[in-house]
């Protein structure tokens, strides 16, 4: 049964009729290097990305998103103790993970954590849980990848539980049941935003909607297009489970600089060189310069290029997926801070107000809230 | 030896698994023309929300059902549910094993480490009632629909069939051709093995002669 709320008619501009449109950027502490390409320390490169998130509020960024990461590439294992020194040198941005690991973690930590932030930021903090494209928590941890599945349903049924409120009676098998557990510290105005990033399994889509989860598609290679499907199954979902409709977001990774060369020519290389070391490891072949041309042409999956180029894909994108929110994933191991500082002006200044403008000026936008079930 | 029954040709395509890679394929063998079920683990009806969205015109069935209609199977669950699985449900059938061995990626799955046979010969000697070809595995499921070209294109992209079975391989081929690619056969599952995780064409959309330029070079390459 639905109620009449979720056959609000479409409105003819924005992207979502419900939703505000929100322009975000994440990190996931990329290892930055100086000017003369020496690598700056883990604890430097911590320390700028608090003041990226500083920069981020200033150029009118609506989120910034640090993703959990456990490497030397990617030195950013707490991204939420780096979020709070951002929420207490901000006022109006919302920050957040992207992701925070849930399967190696415990969600009641998480809840937690994240609550605390909520808390010190004033009501600005949001999750997005996932897997994310780094495995090294599993043995970290000691979890097992193969049980990755497992832990992560049940642990986003526990975290549903913990995000209403109130005490927790909760039964598992993966980790100790509660029972009429009180879990501080209560938020002031109810659950905070709580996203589920998928990759590319609409079970995952559909077990976002199950719980009451947005939904983060995080796209990260191929045509973003084919994406779509996910959106109208994850509003089609929500109404079979009785839900009202959630925001979705898209997550893919890009650069910006002052012309379309620059950005291509500071990325590259340092895409191609993390790729590479990816590749070893992990034994897959390595992608051609082609397979990267596709990637960042129109209808690849990397943002990379001059304000008014990622601007345009941005919007049309958005407008494809049926989506209110994007972040842009920047910076590239091997970065400078002077050229991600660049890239989040950039963003903040031409992107954004860009892709307000393209969305405003466009017309009969074919959301995925049309289609008849 | 196997000892199941190749039949003439396929028509009707059943894929178990419905993850990442199994509705991308189920989608891409439906755009074919071929008749094309899909099962998952669970009941049909939580399935057909999934298939009416992302894969219209495929039809959600139990996995016994699904199966037992089908004239060539495709396994694309998670390798580390494989040993769960009941080699009875596919005997006697022709079955396409899509999963690949990837622990860096996906974990250790003991049925599969440290053996010196393919994933593929390990799969087909639990399952030693059907016949198994190695293919659909090796090209990254984000860009296999993109991947695709018409039979003539000049820049057409190579997918690799693996089999010990020369006429299971060849209907297997079709299969691939049609469907948009190119089948580069290899004349046996142990061949296969350069199709797996860590070999020189995983993850890769190649042409055929970059396919081909890419398996020679293997031992210069790593």
């Amino acid at each position: 049964m639905t109620t009449s709320t979720t056959k609000t008619p479409r409105e003819a501009s924005g992207t979502s009729p419900r939703f505000p449109l929100e322009l975000g950027l994440d990190t996931f502490g990329d290892h930055e290097h100086d000017a003369e390409d020496r690598p700056l320390s883990h604890a430097q490169t911590i320390r700028n990305v608090v003041e990226e998130g500083v920069l981020a509020e200033q150029v009118g960024v609506d989120f910034f998103g640090i993703g959990e990461h456990h490497t030397d590439d990617f030195p950013m294992p707490a991204a939420d103790v780096v979020l709070a020194a951002i929420a207490a040198r901000t006022k109006r941005i919302h920050i957040g993970s992207a992701v925070t690991v849930l399967s190696s973690d415990d969600p009641v930590r998480v809840f937690q954590r994240f609550s605390t932030l909520n808390a010190i930021s004033n009501g600005r903090a949001e999750v997005i849980l996932g897997r994310g494209s780094s495995i090294d928590s599993f043995p970290l941890f000691g979890y097992d990848l193969a049980d990755y599945e497992d832990l992560f349903e049940e642990k986003a049924n526990l975290f549903a539980e913990l995000l209403k409120g109130g005490p927790v009676t909760w039964q598992g098998n993966l980790r100790p049941s509660l029972k009429d557990q009180d879990v501080v510290p209560y938020t002031e105005a109810g659950p905070f935003p709580a996203w589920i990033g998928v990759g590319g399994s609409p079970q995952s889509v559909v077990r976002a909607a199950h719980y009451g989860f947005s939904l983060m598609l995080a796209i990260i290679g191929g045509s973003p297009a084919r994406f779509r499907p996910f959106s109208q199954l994850f509003l089609q979902a929500l109404e079979r489970f009785g839900r009202e409709p959630l925001p979705i977001g898209v997550h893919s990774p890009g650069h910006v600089a002052d012309t379309d060369e620059k950005a291509l020519e500071e990325f590259w290389p340092r895409w191609l060189q993390i790729i590479t070391k990816m590749s070893r490891v992990r034994g897959f072949a390595i992608p051609t310069e082609e397979s990267f041309k596709f990637e960042v042409g129109p209808r690849g999956a990397l943002f990379i290029g001059s304000p008014e180029t990622v601007a345009q894909k941005i919007a049309a994108n958005l407008k494809t997926l049926g989506a209110n929110r994007f972040d842009l994933k920047f910076g590239m191991p091997g970065l400078s801070p002077s050229s991600l500082m660049r890239n989040i002006e950039l963003y903040g200044t031409k992107v954004i107000p860009r892709v307000r403008e393209l969305l405003a000026e466009s017309t009969g936008v074919e959301l995925p809230i049309s289609i008849p079930t | 030896m196997s000892s199941s029954v190749i039949p003439p040709s396929v028509r009707r395509i059943a894929i178990l698994g419905a993850g990442h890679v199994g509705p991308v394929i189920a989608r891409l063998m439906f755009e074919a023309g071929f008749e094309v079920m899909i099962a998952a683990s669970g009941s049909p009806e939580t399935l057909e929300l999934i298939t009416q969205v992302v894969t219209p015109g495929v039809e959600a069935r139990w996995a016994a059902d699904a199966v037992a209609a089908a004239d060539a199977v495709v396994l694309a669950i998670p390798l580390h549910r494989f040993p769960a699985l009941d080699p009875g449900l596919l005997a006697g059938k022709l079955v396409v094993d899509a999963m690949n061995y990837w622990a860096p990626a996906d974990g250790v799955v003991p049925m599969f480490q440290g053996q010196e046979l393919s994933s593929s010969e390990i799969v087909q000697r639990r399952l030693s009632q059907s016949t198994i070809i190695k293919s659909l595995n090796q090209i990254a499921y984000q860009d296999l629909e993109d991947g695709r070209r018409p039979a003539a294109a000049p820049d057409r992209h190579s997918i690799g069939v693996a089999g010990d079975d020369p006429d299971a391989a060849s209907l297997v081929g079709g299969i691939v051709d049609r469907i948009g690619y190119d089948p580069f056969l290899l004349d046996s599952l142990s061949a296969g093995r350069v199709l797996q995780p860590g070999g020189p064409v995983f993850g890769a959309l190649l042409t055929r002669s970059e396919f081909e330029r890419a398996i020679h070079t293997t031992a210069v390459q790593r």
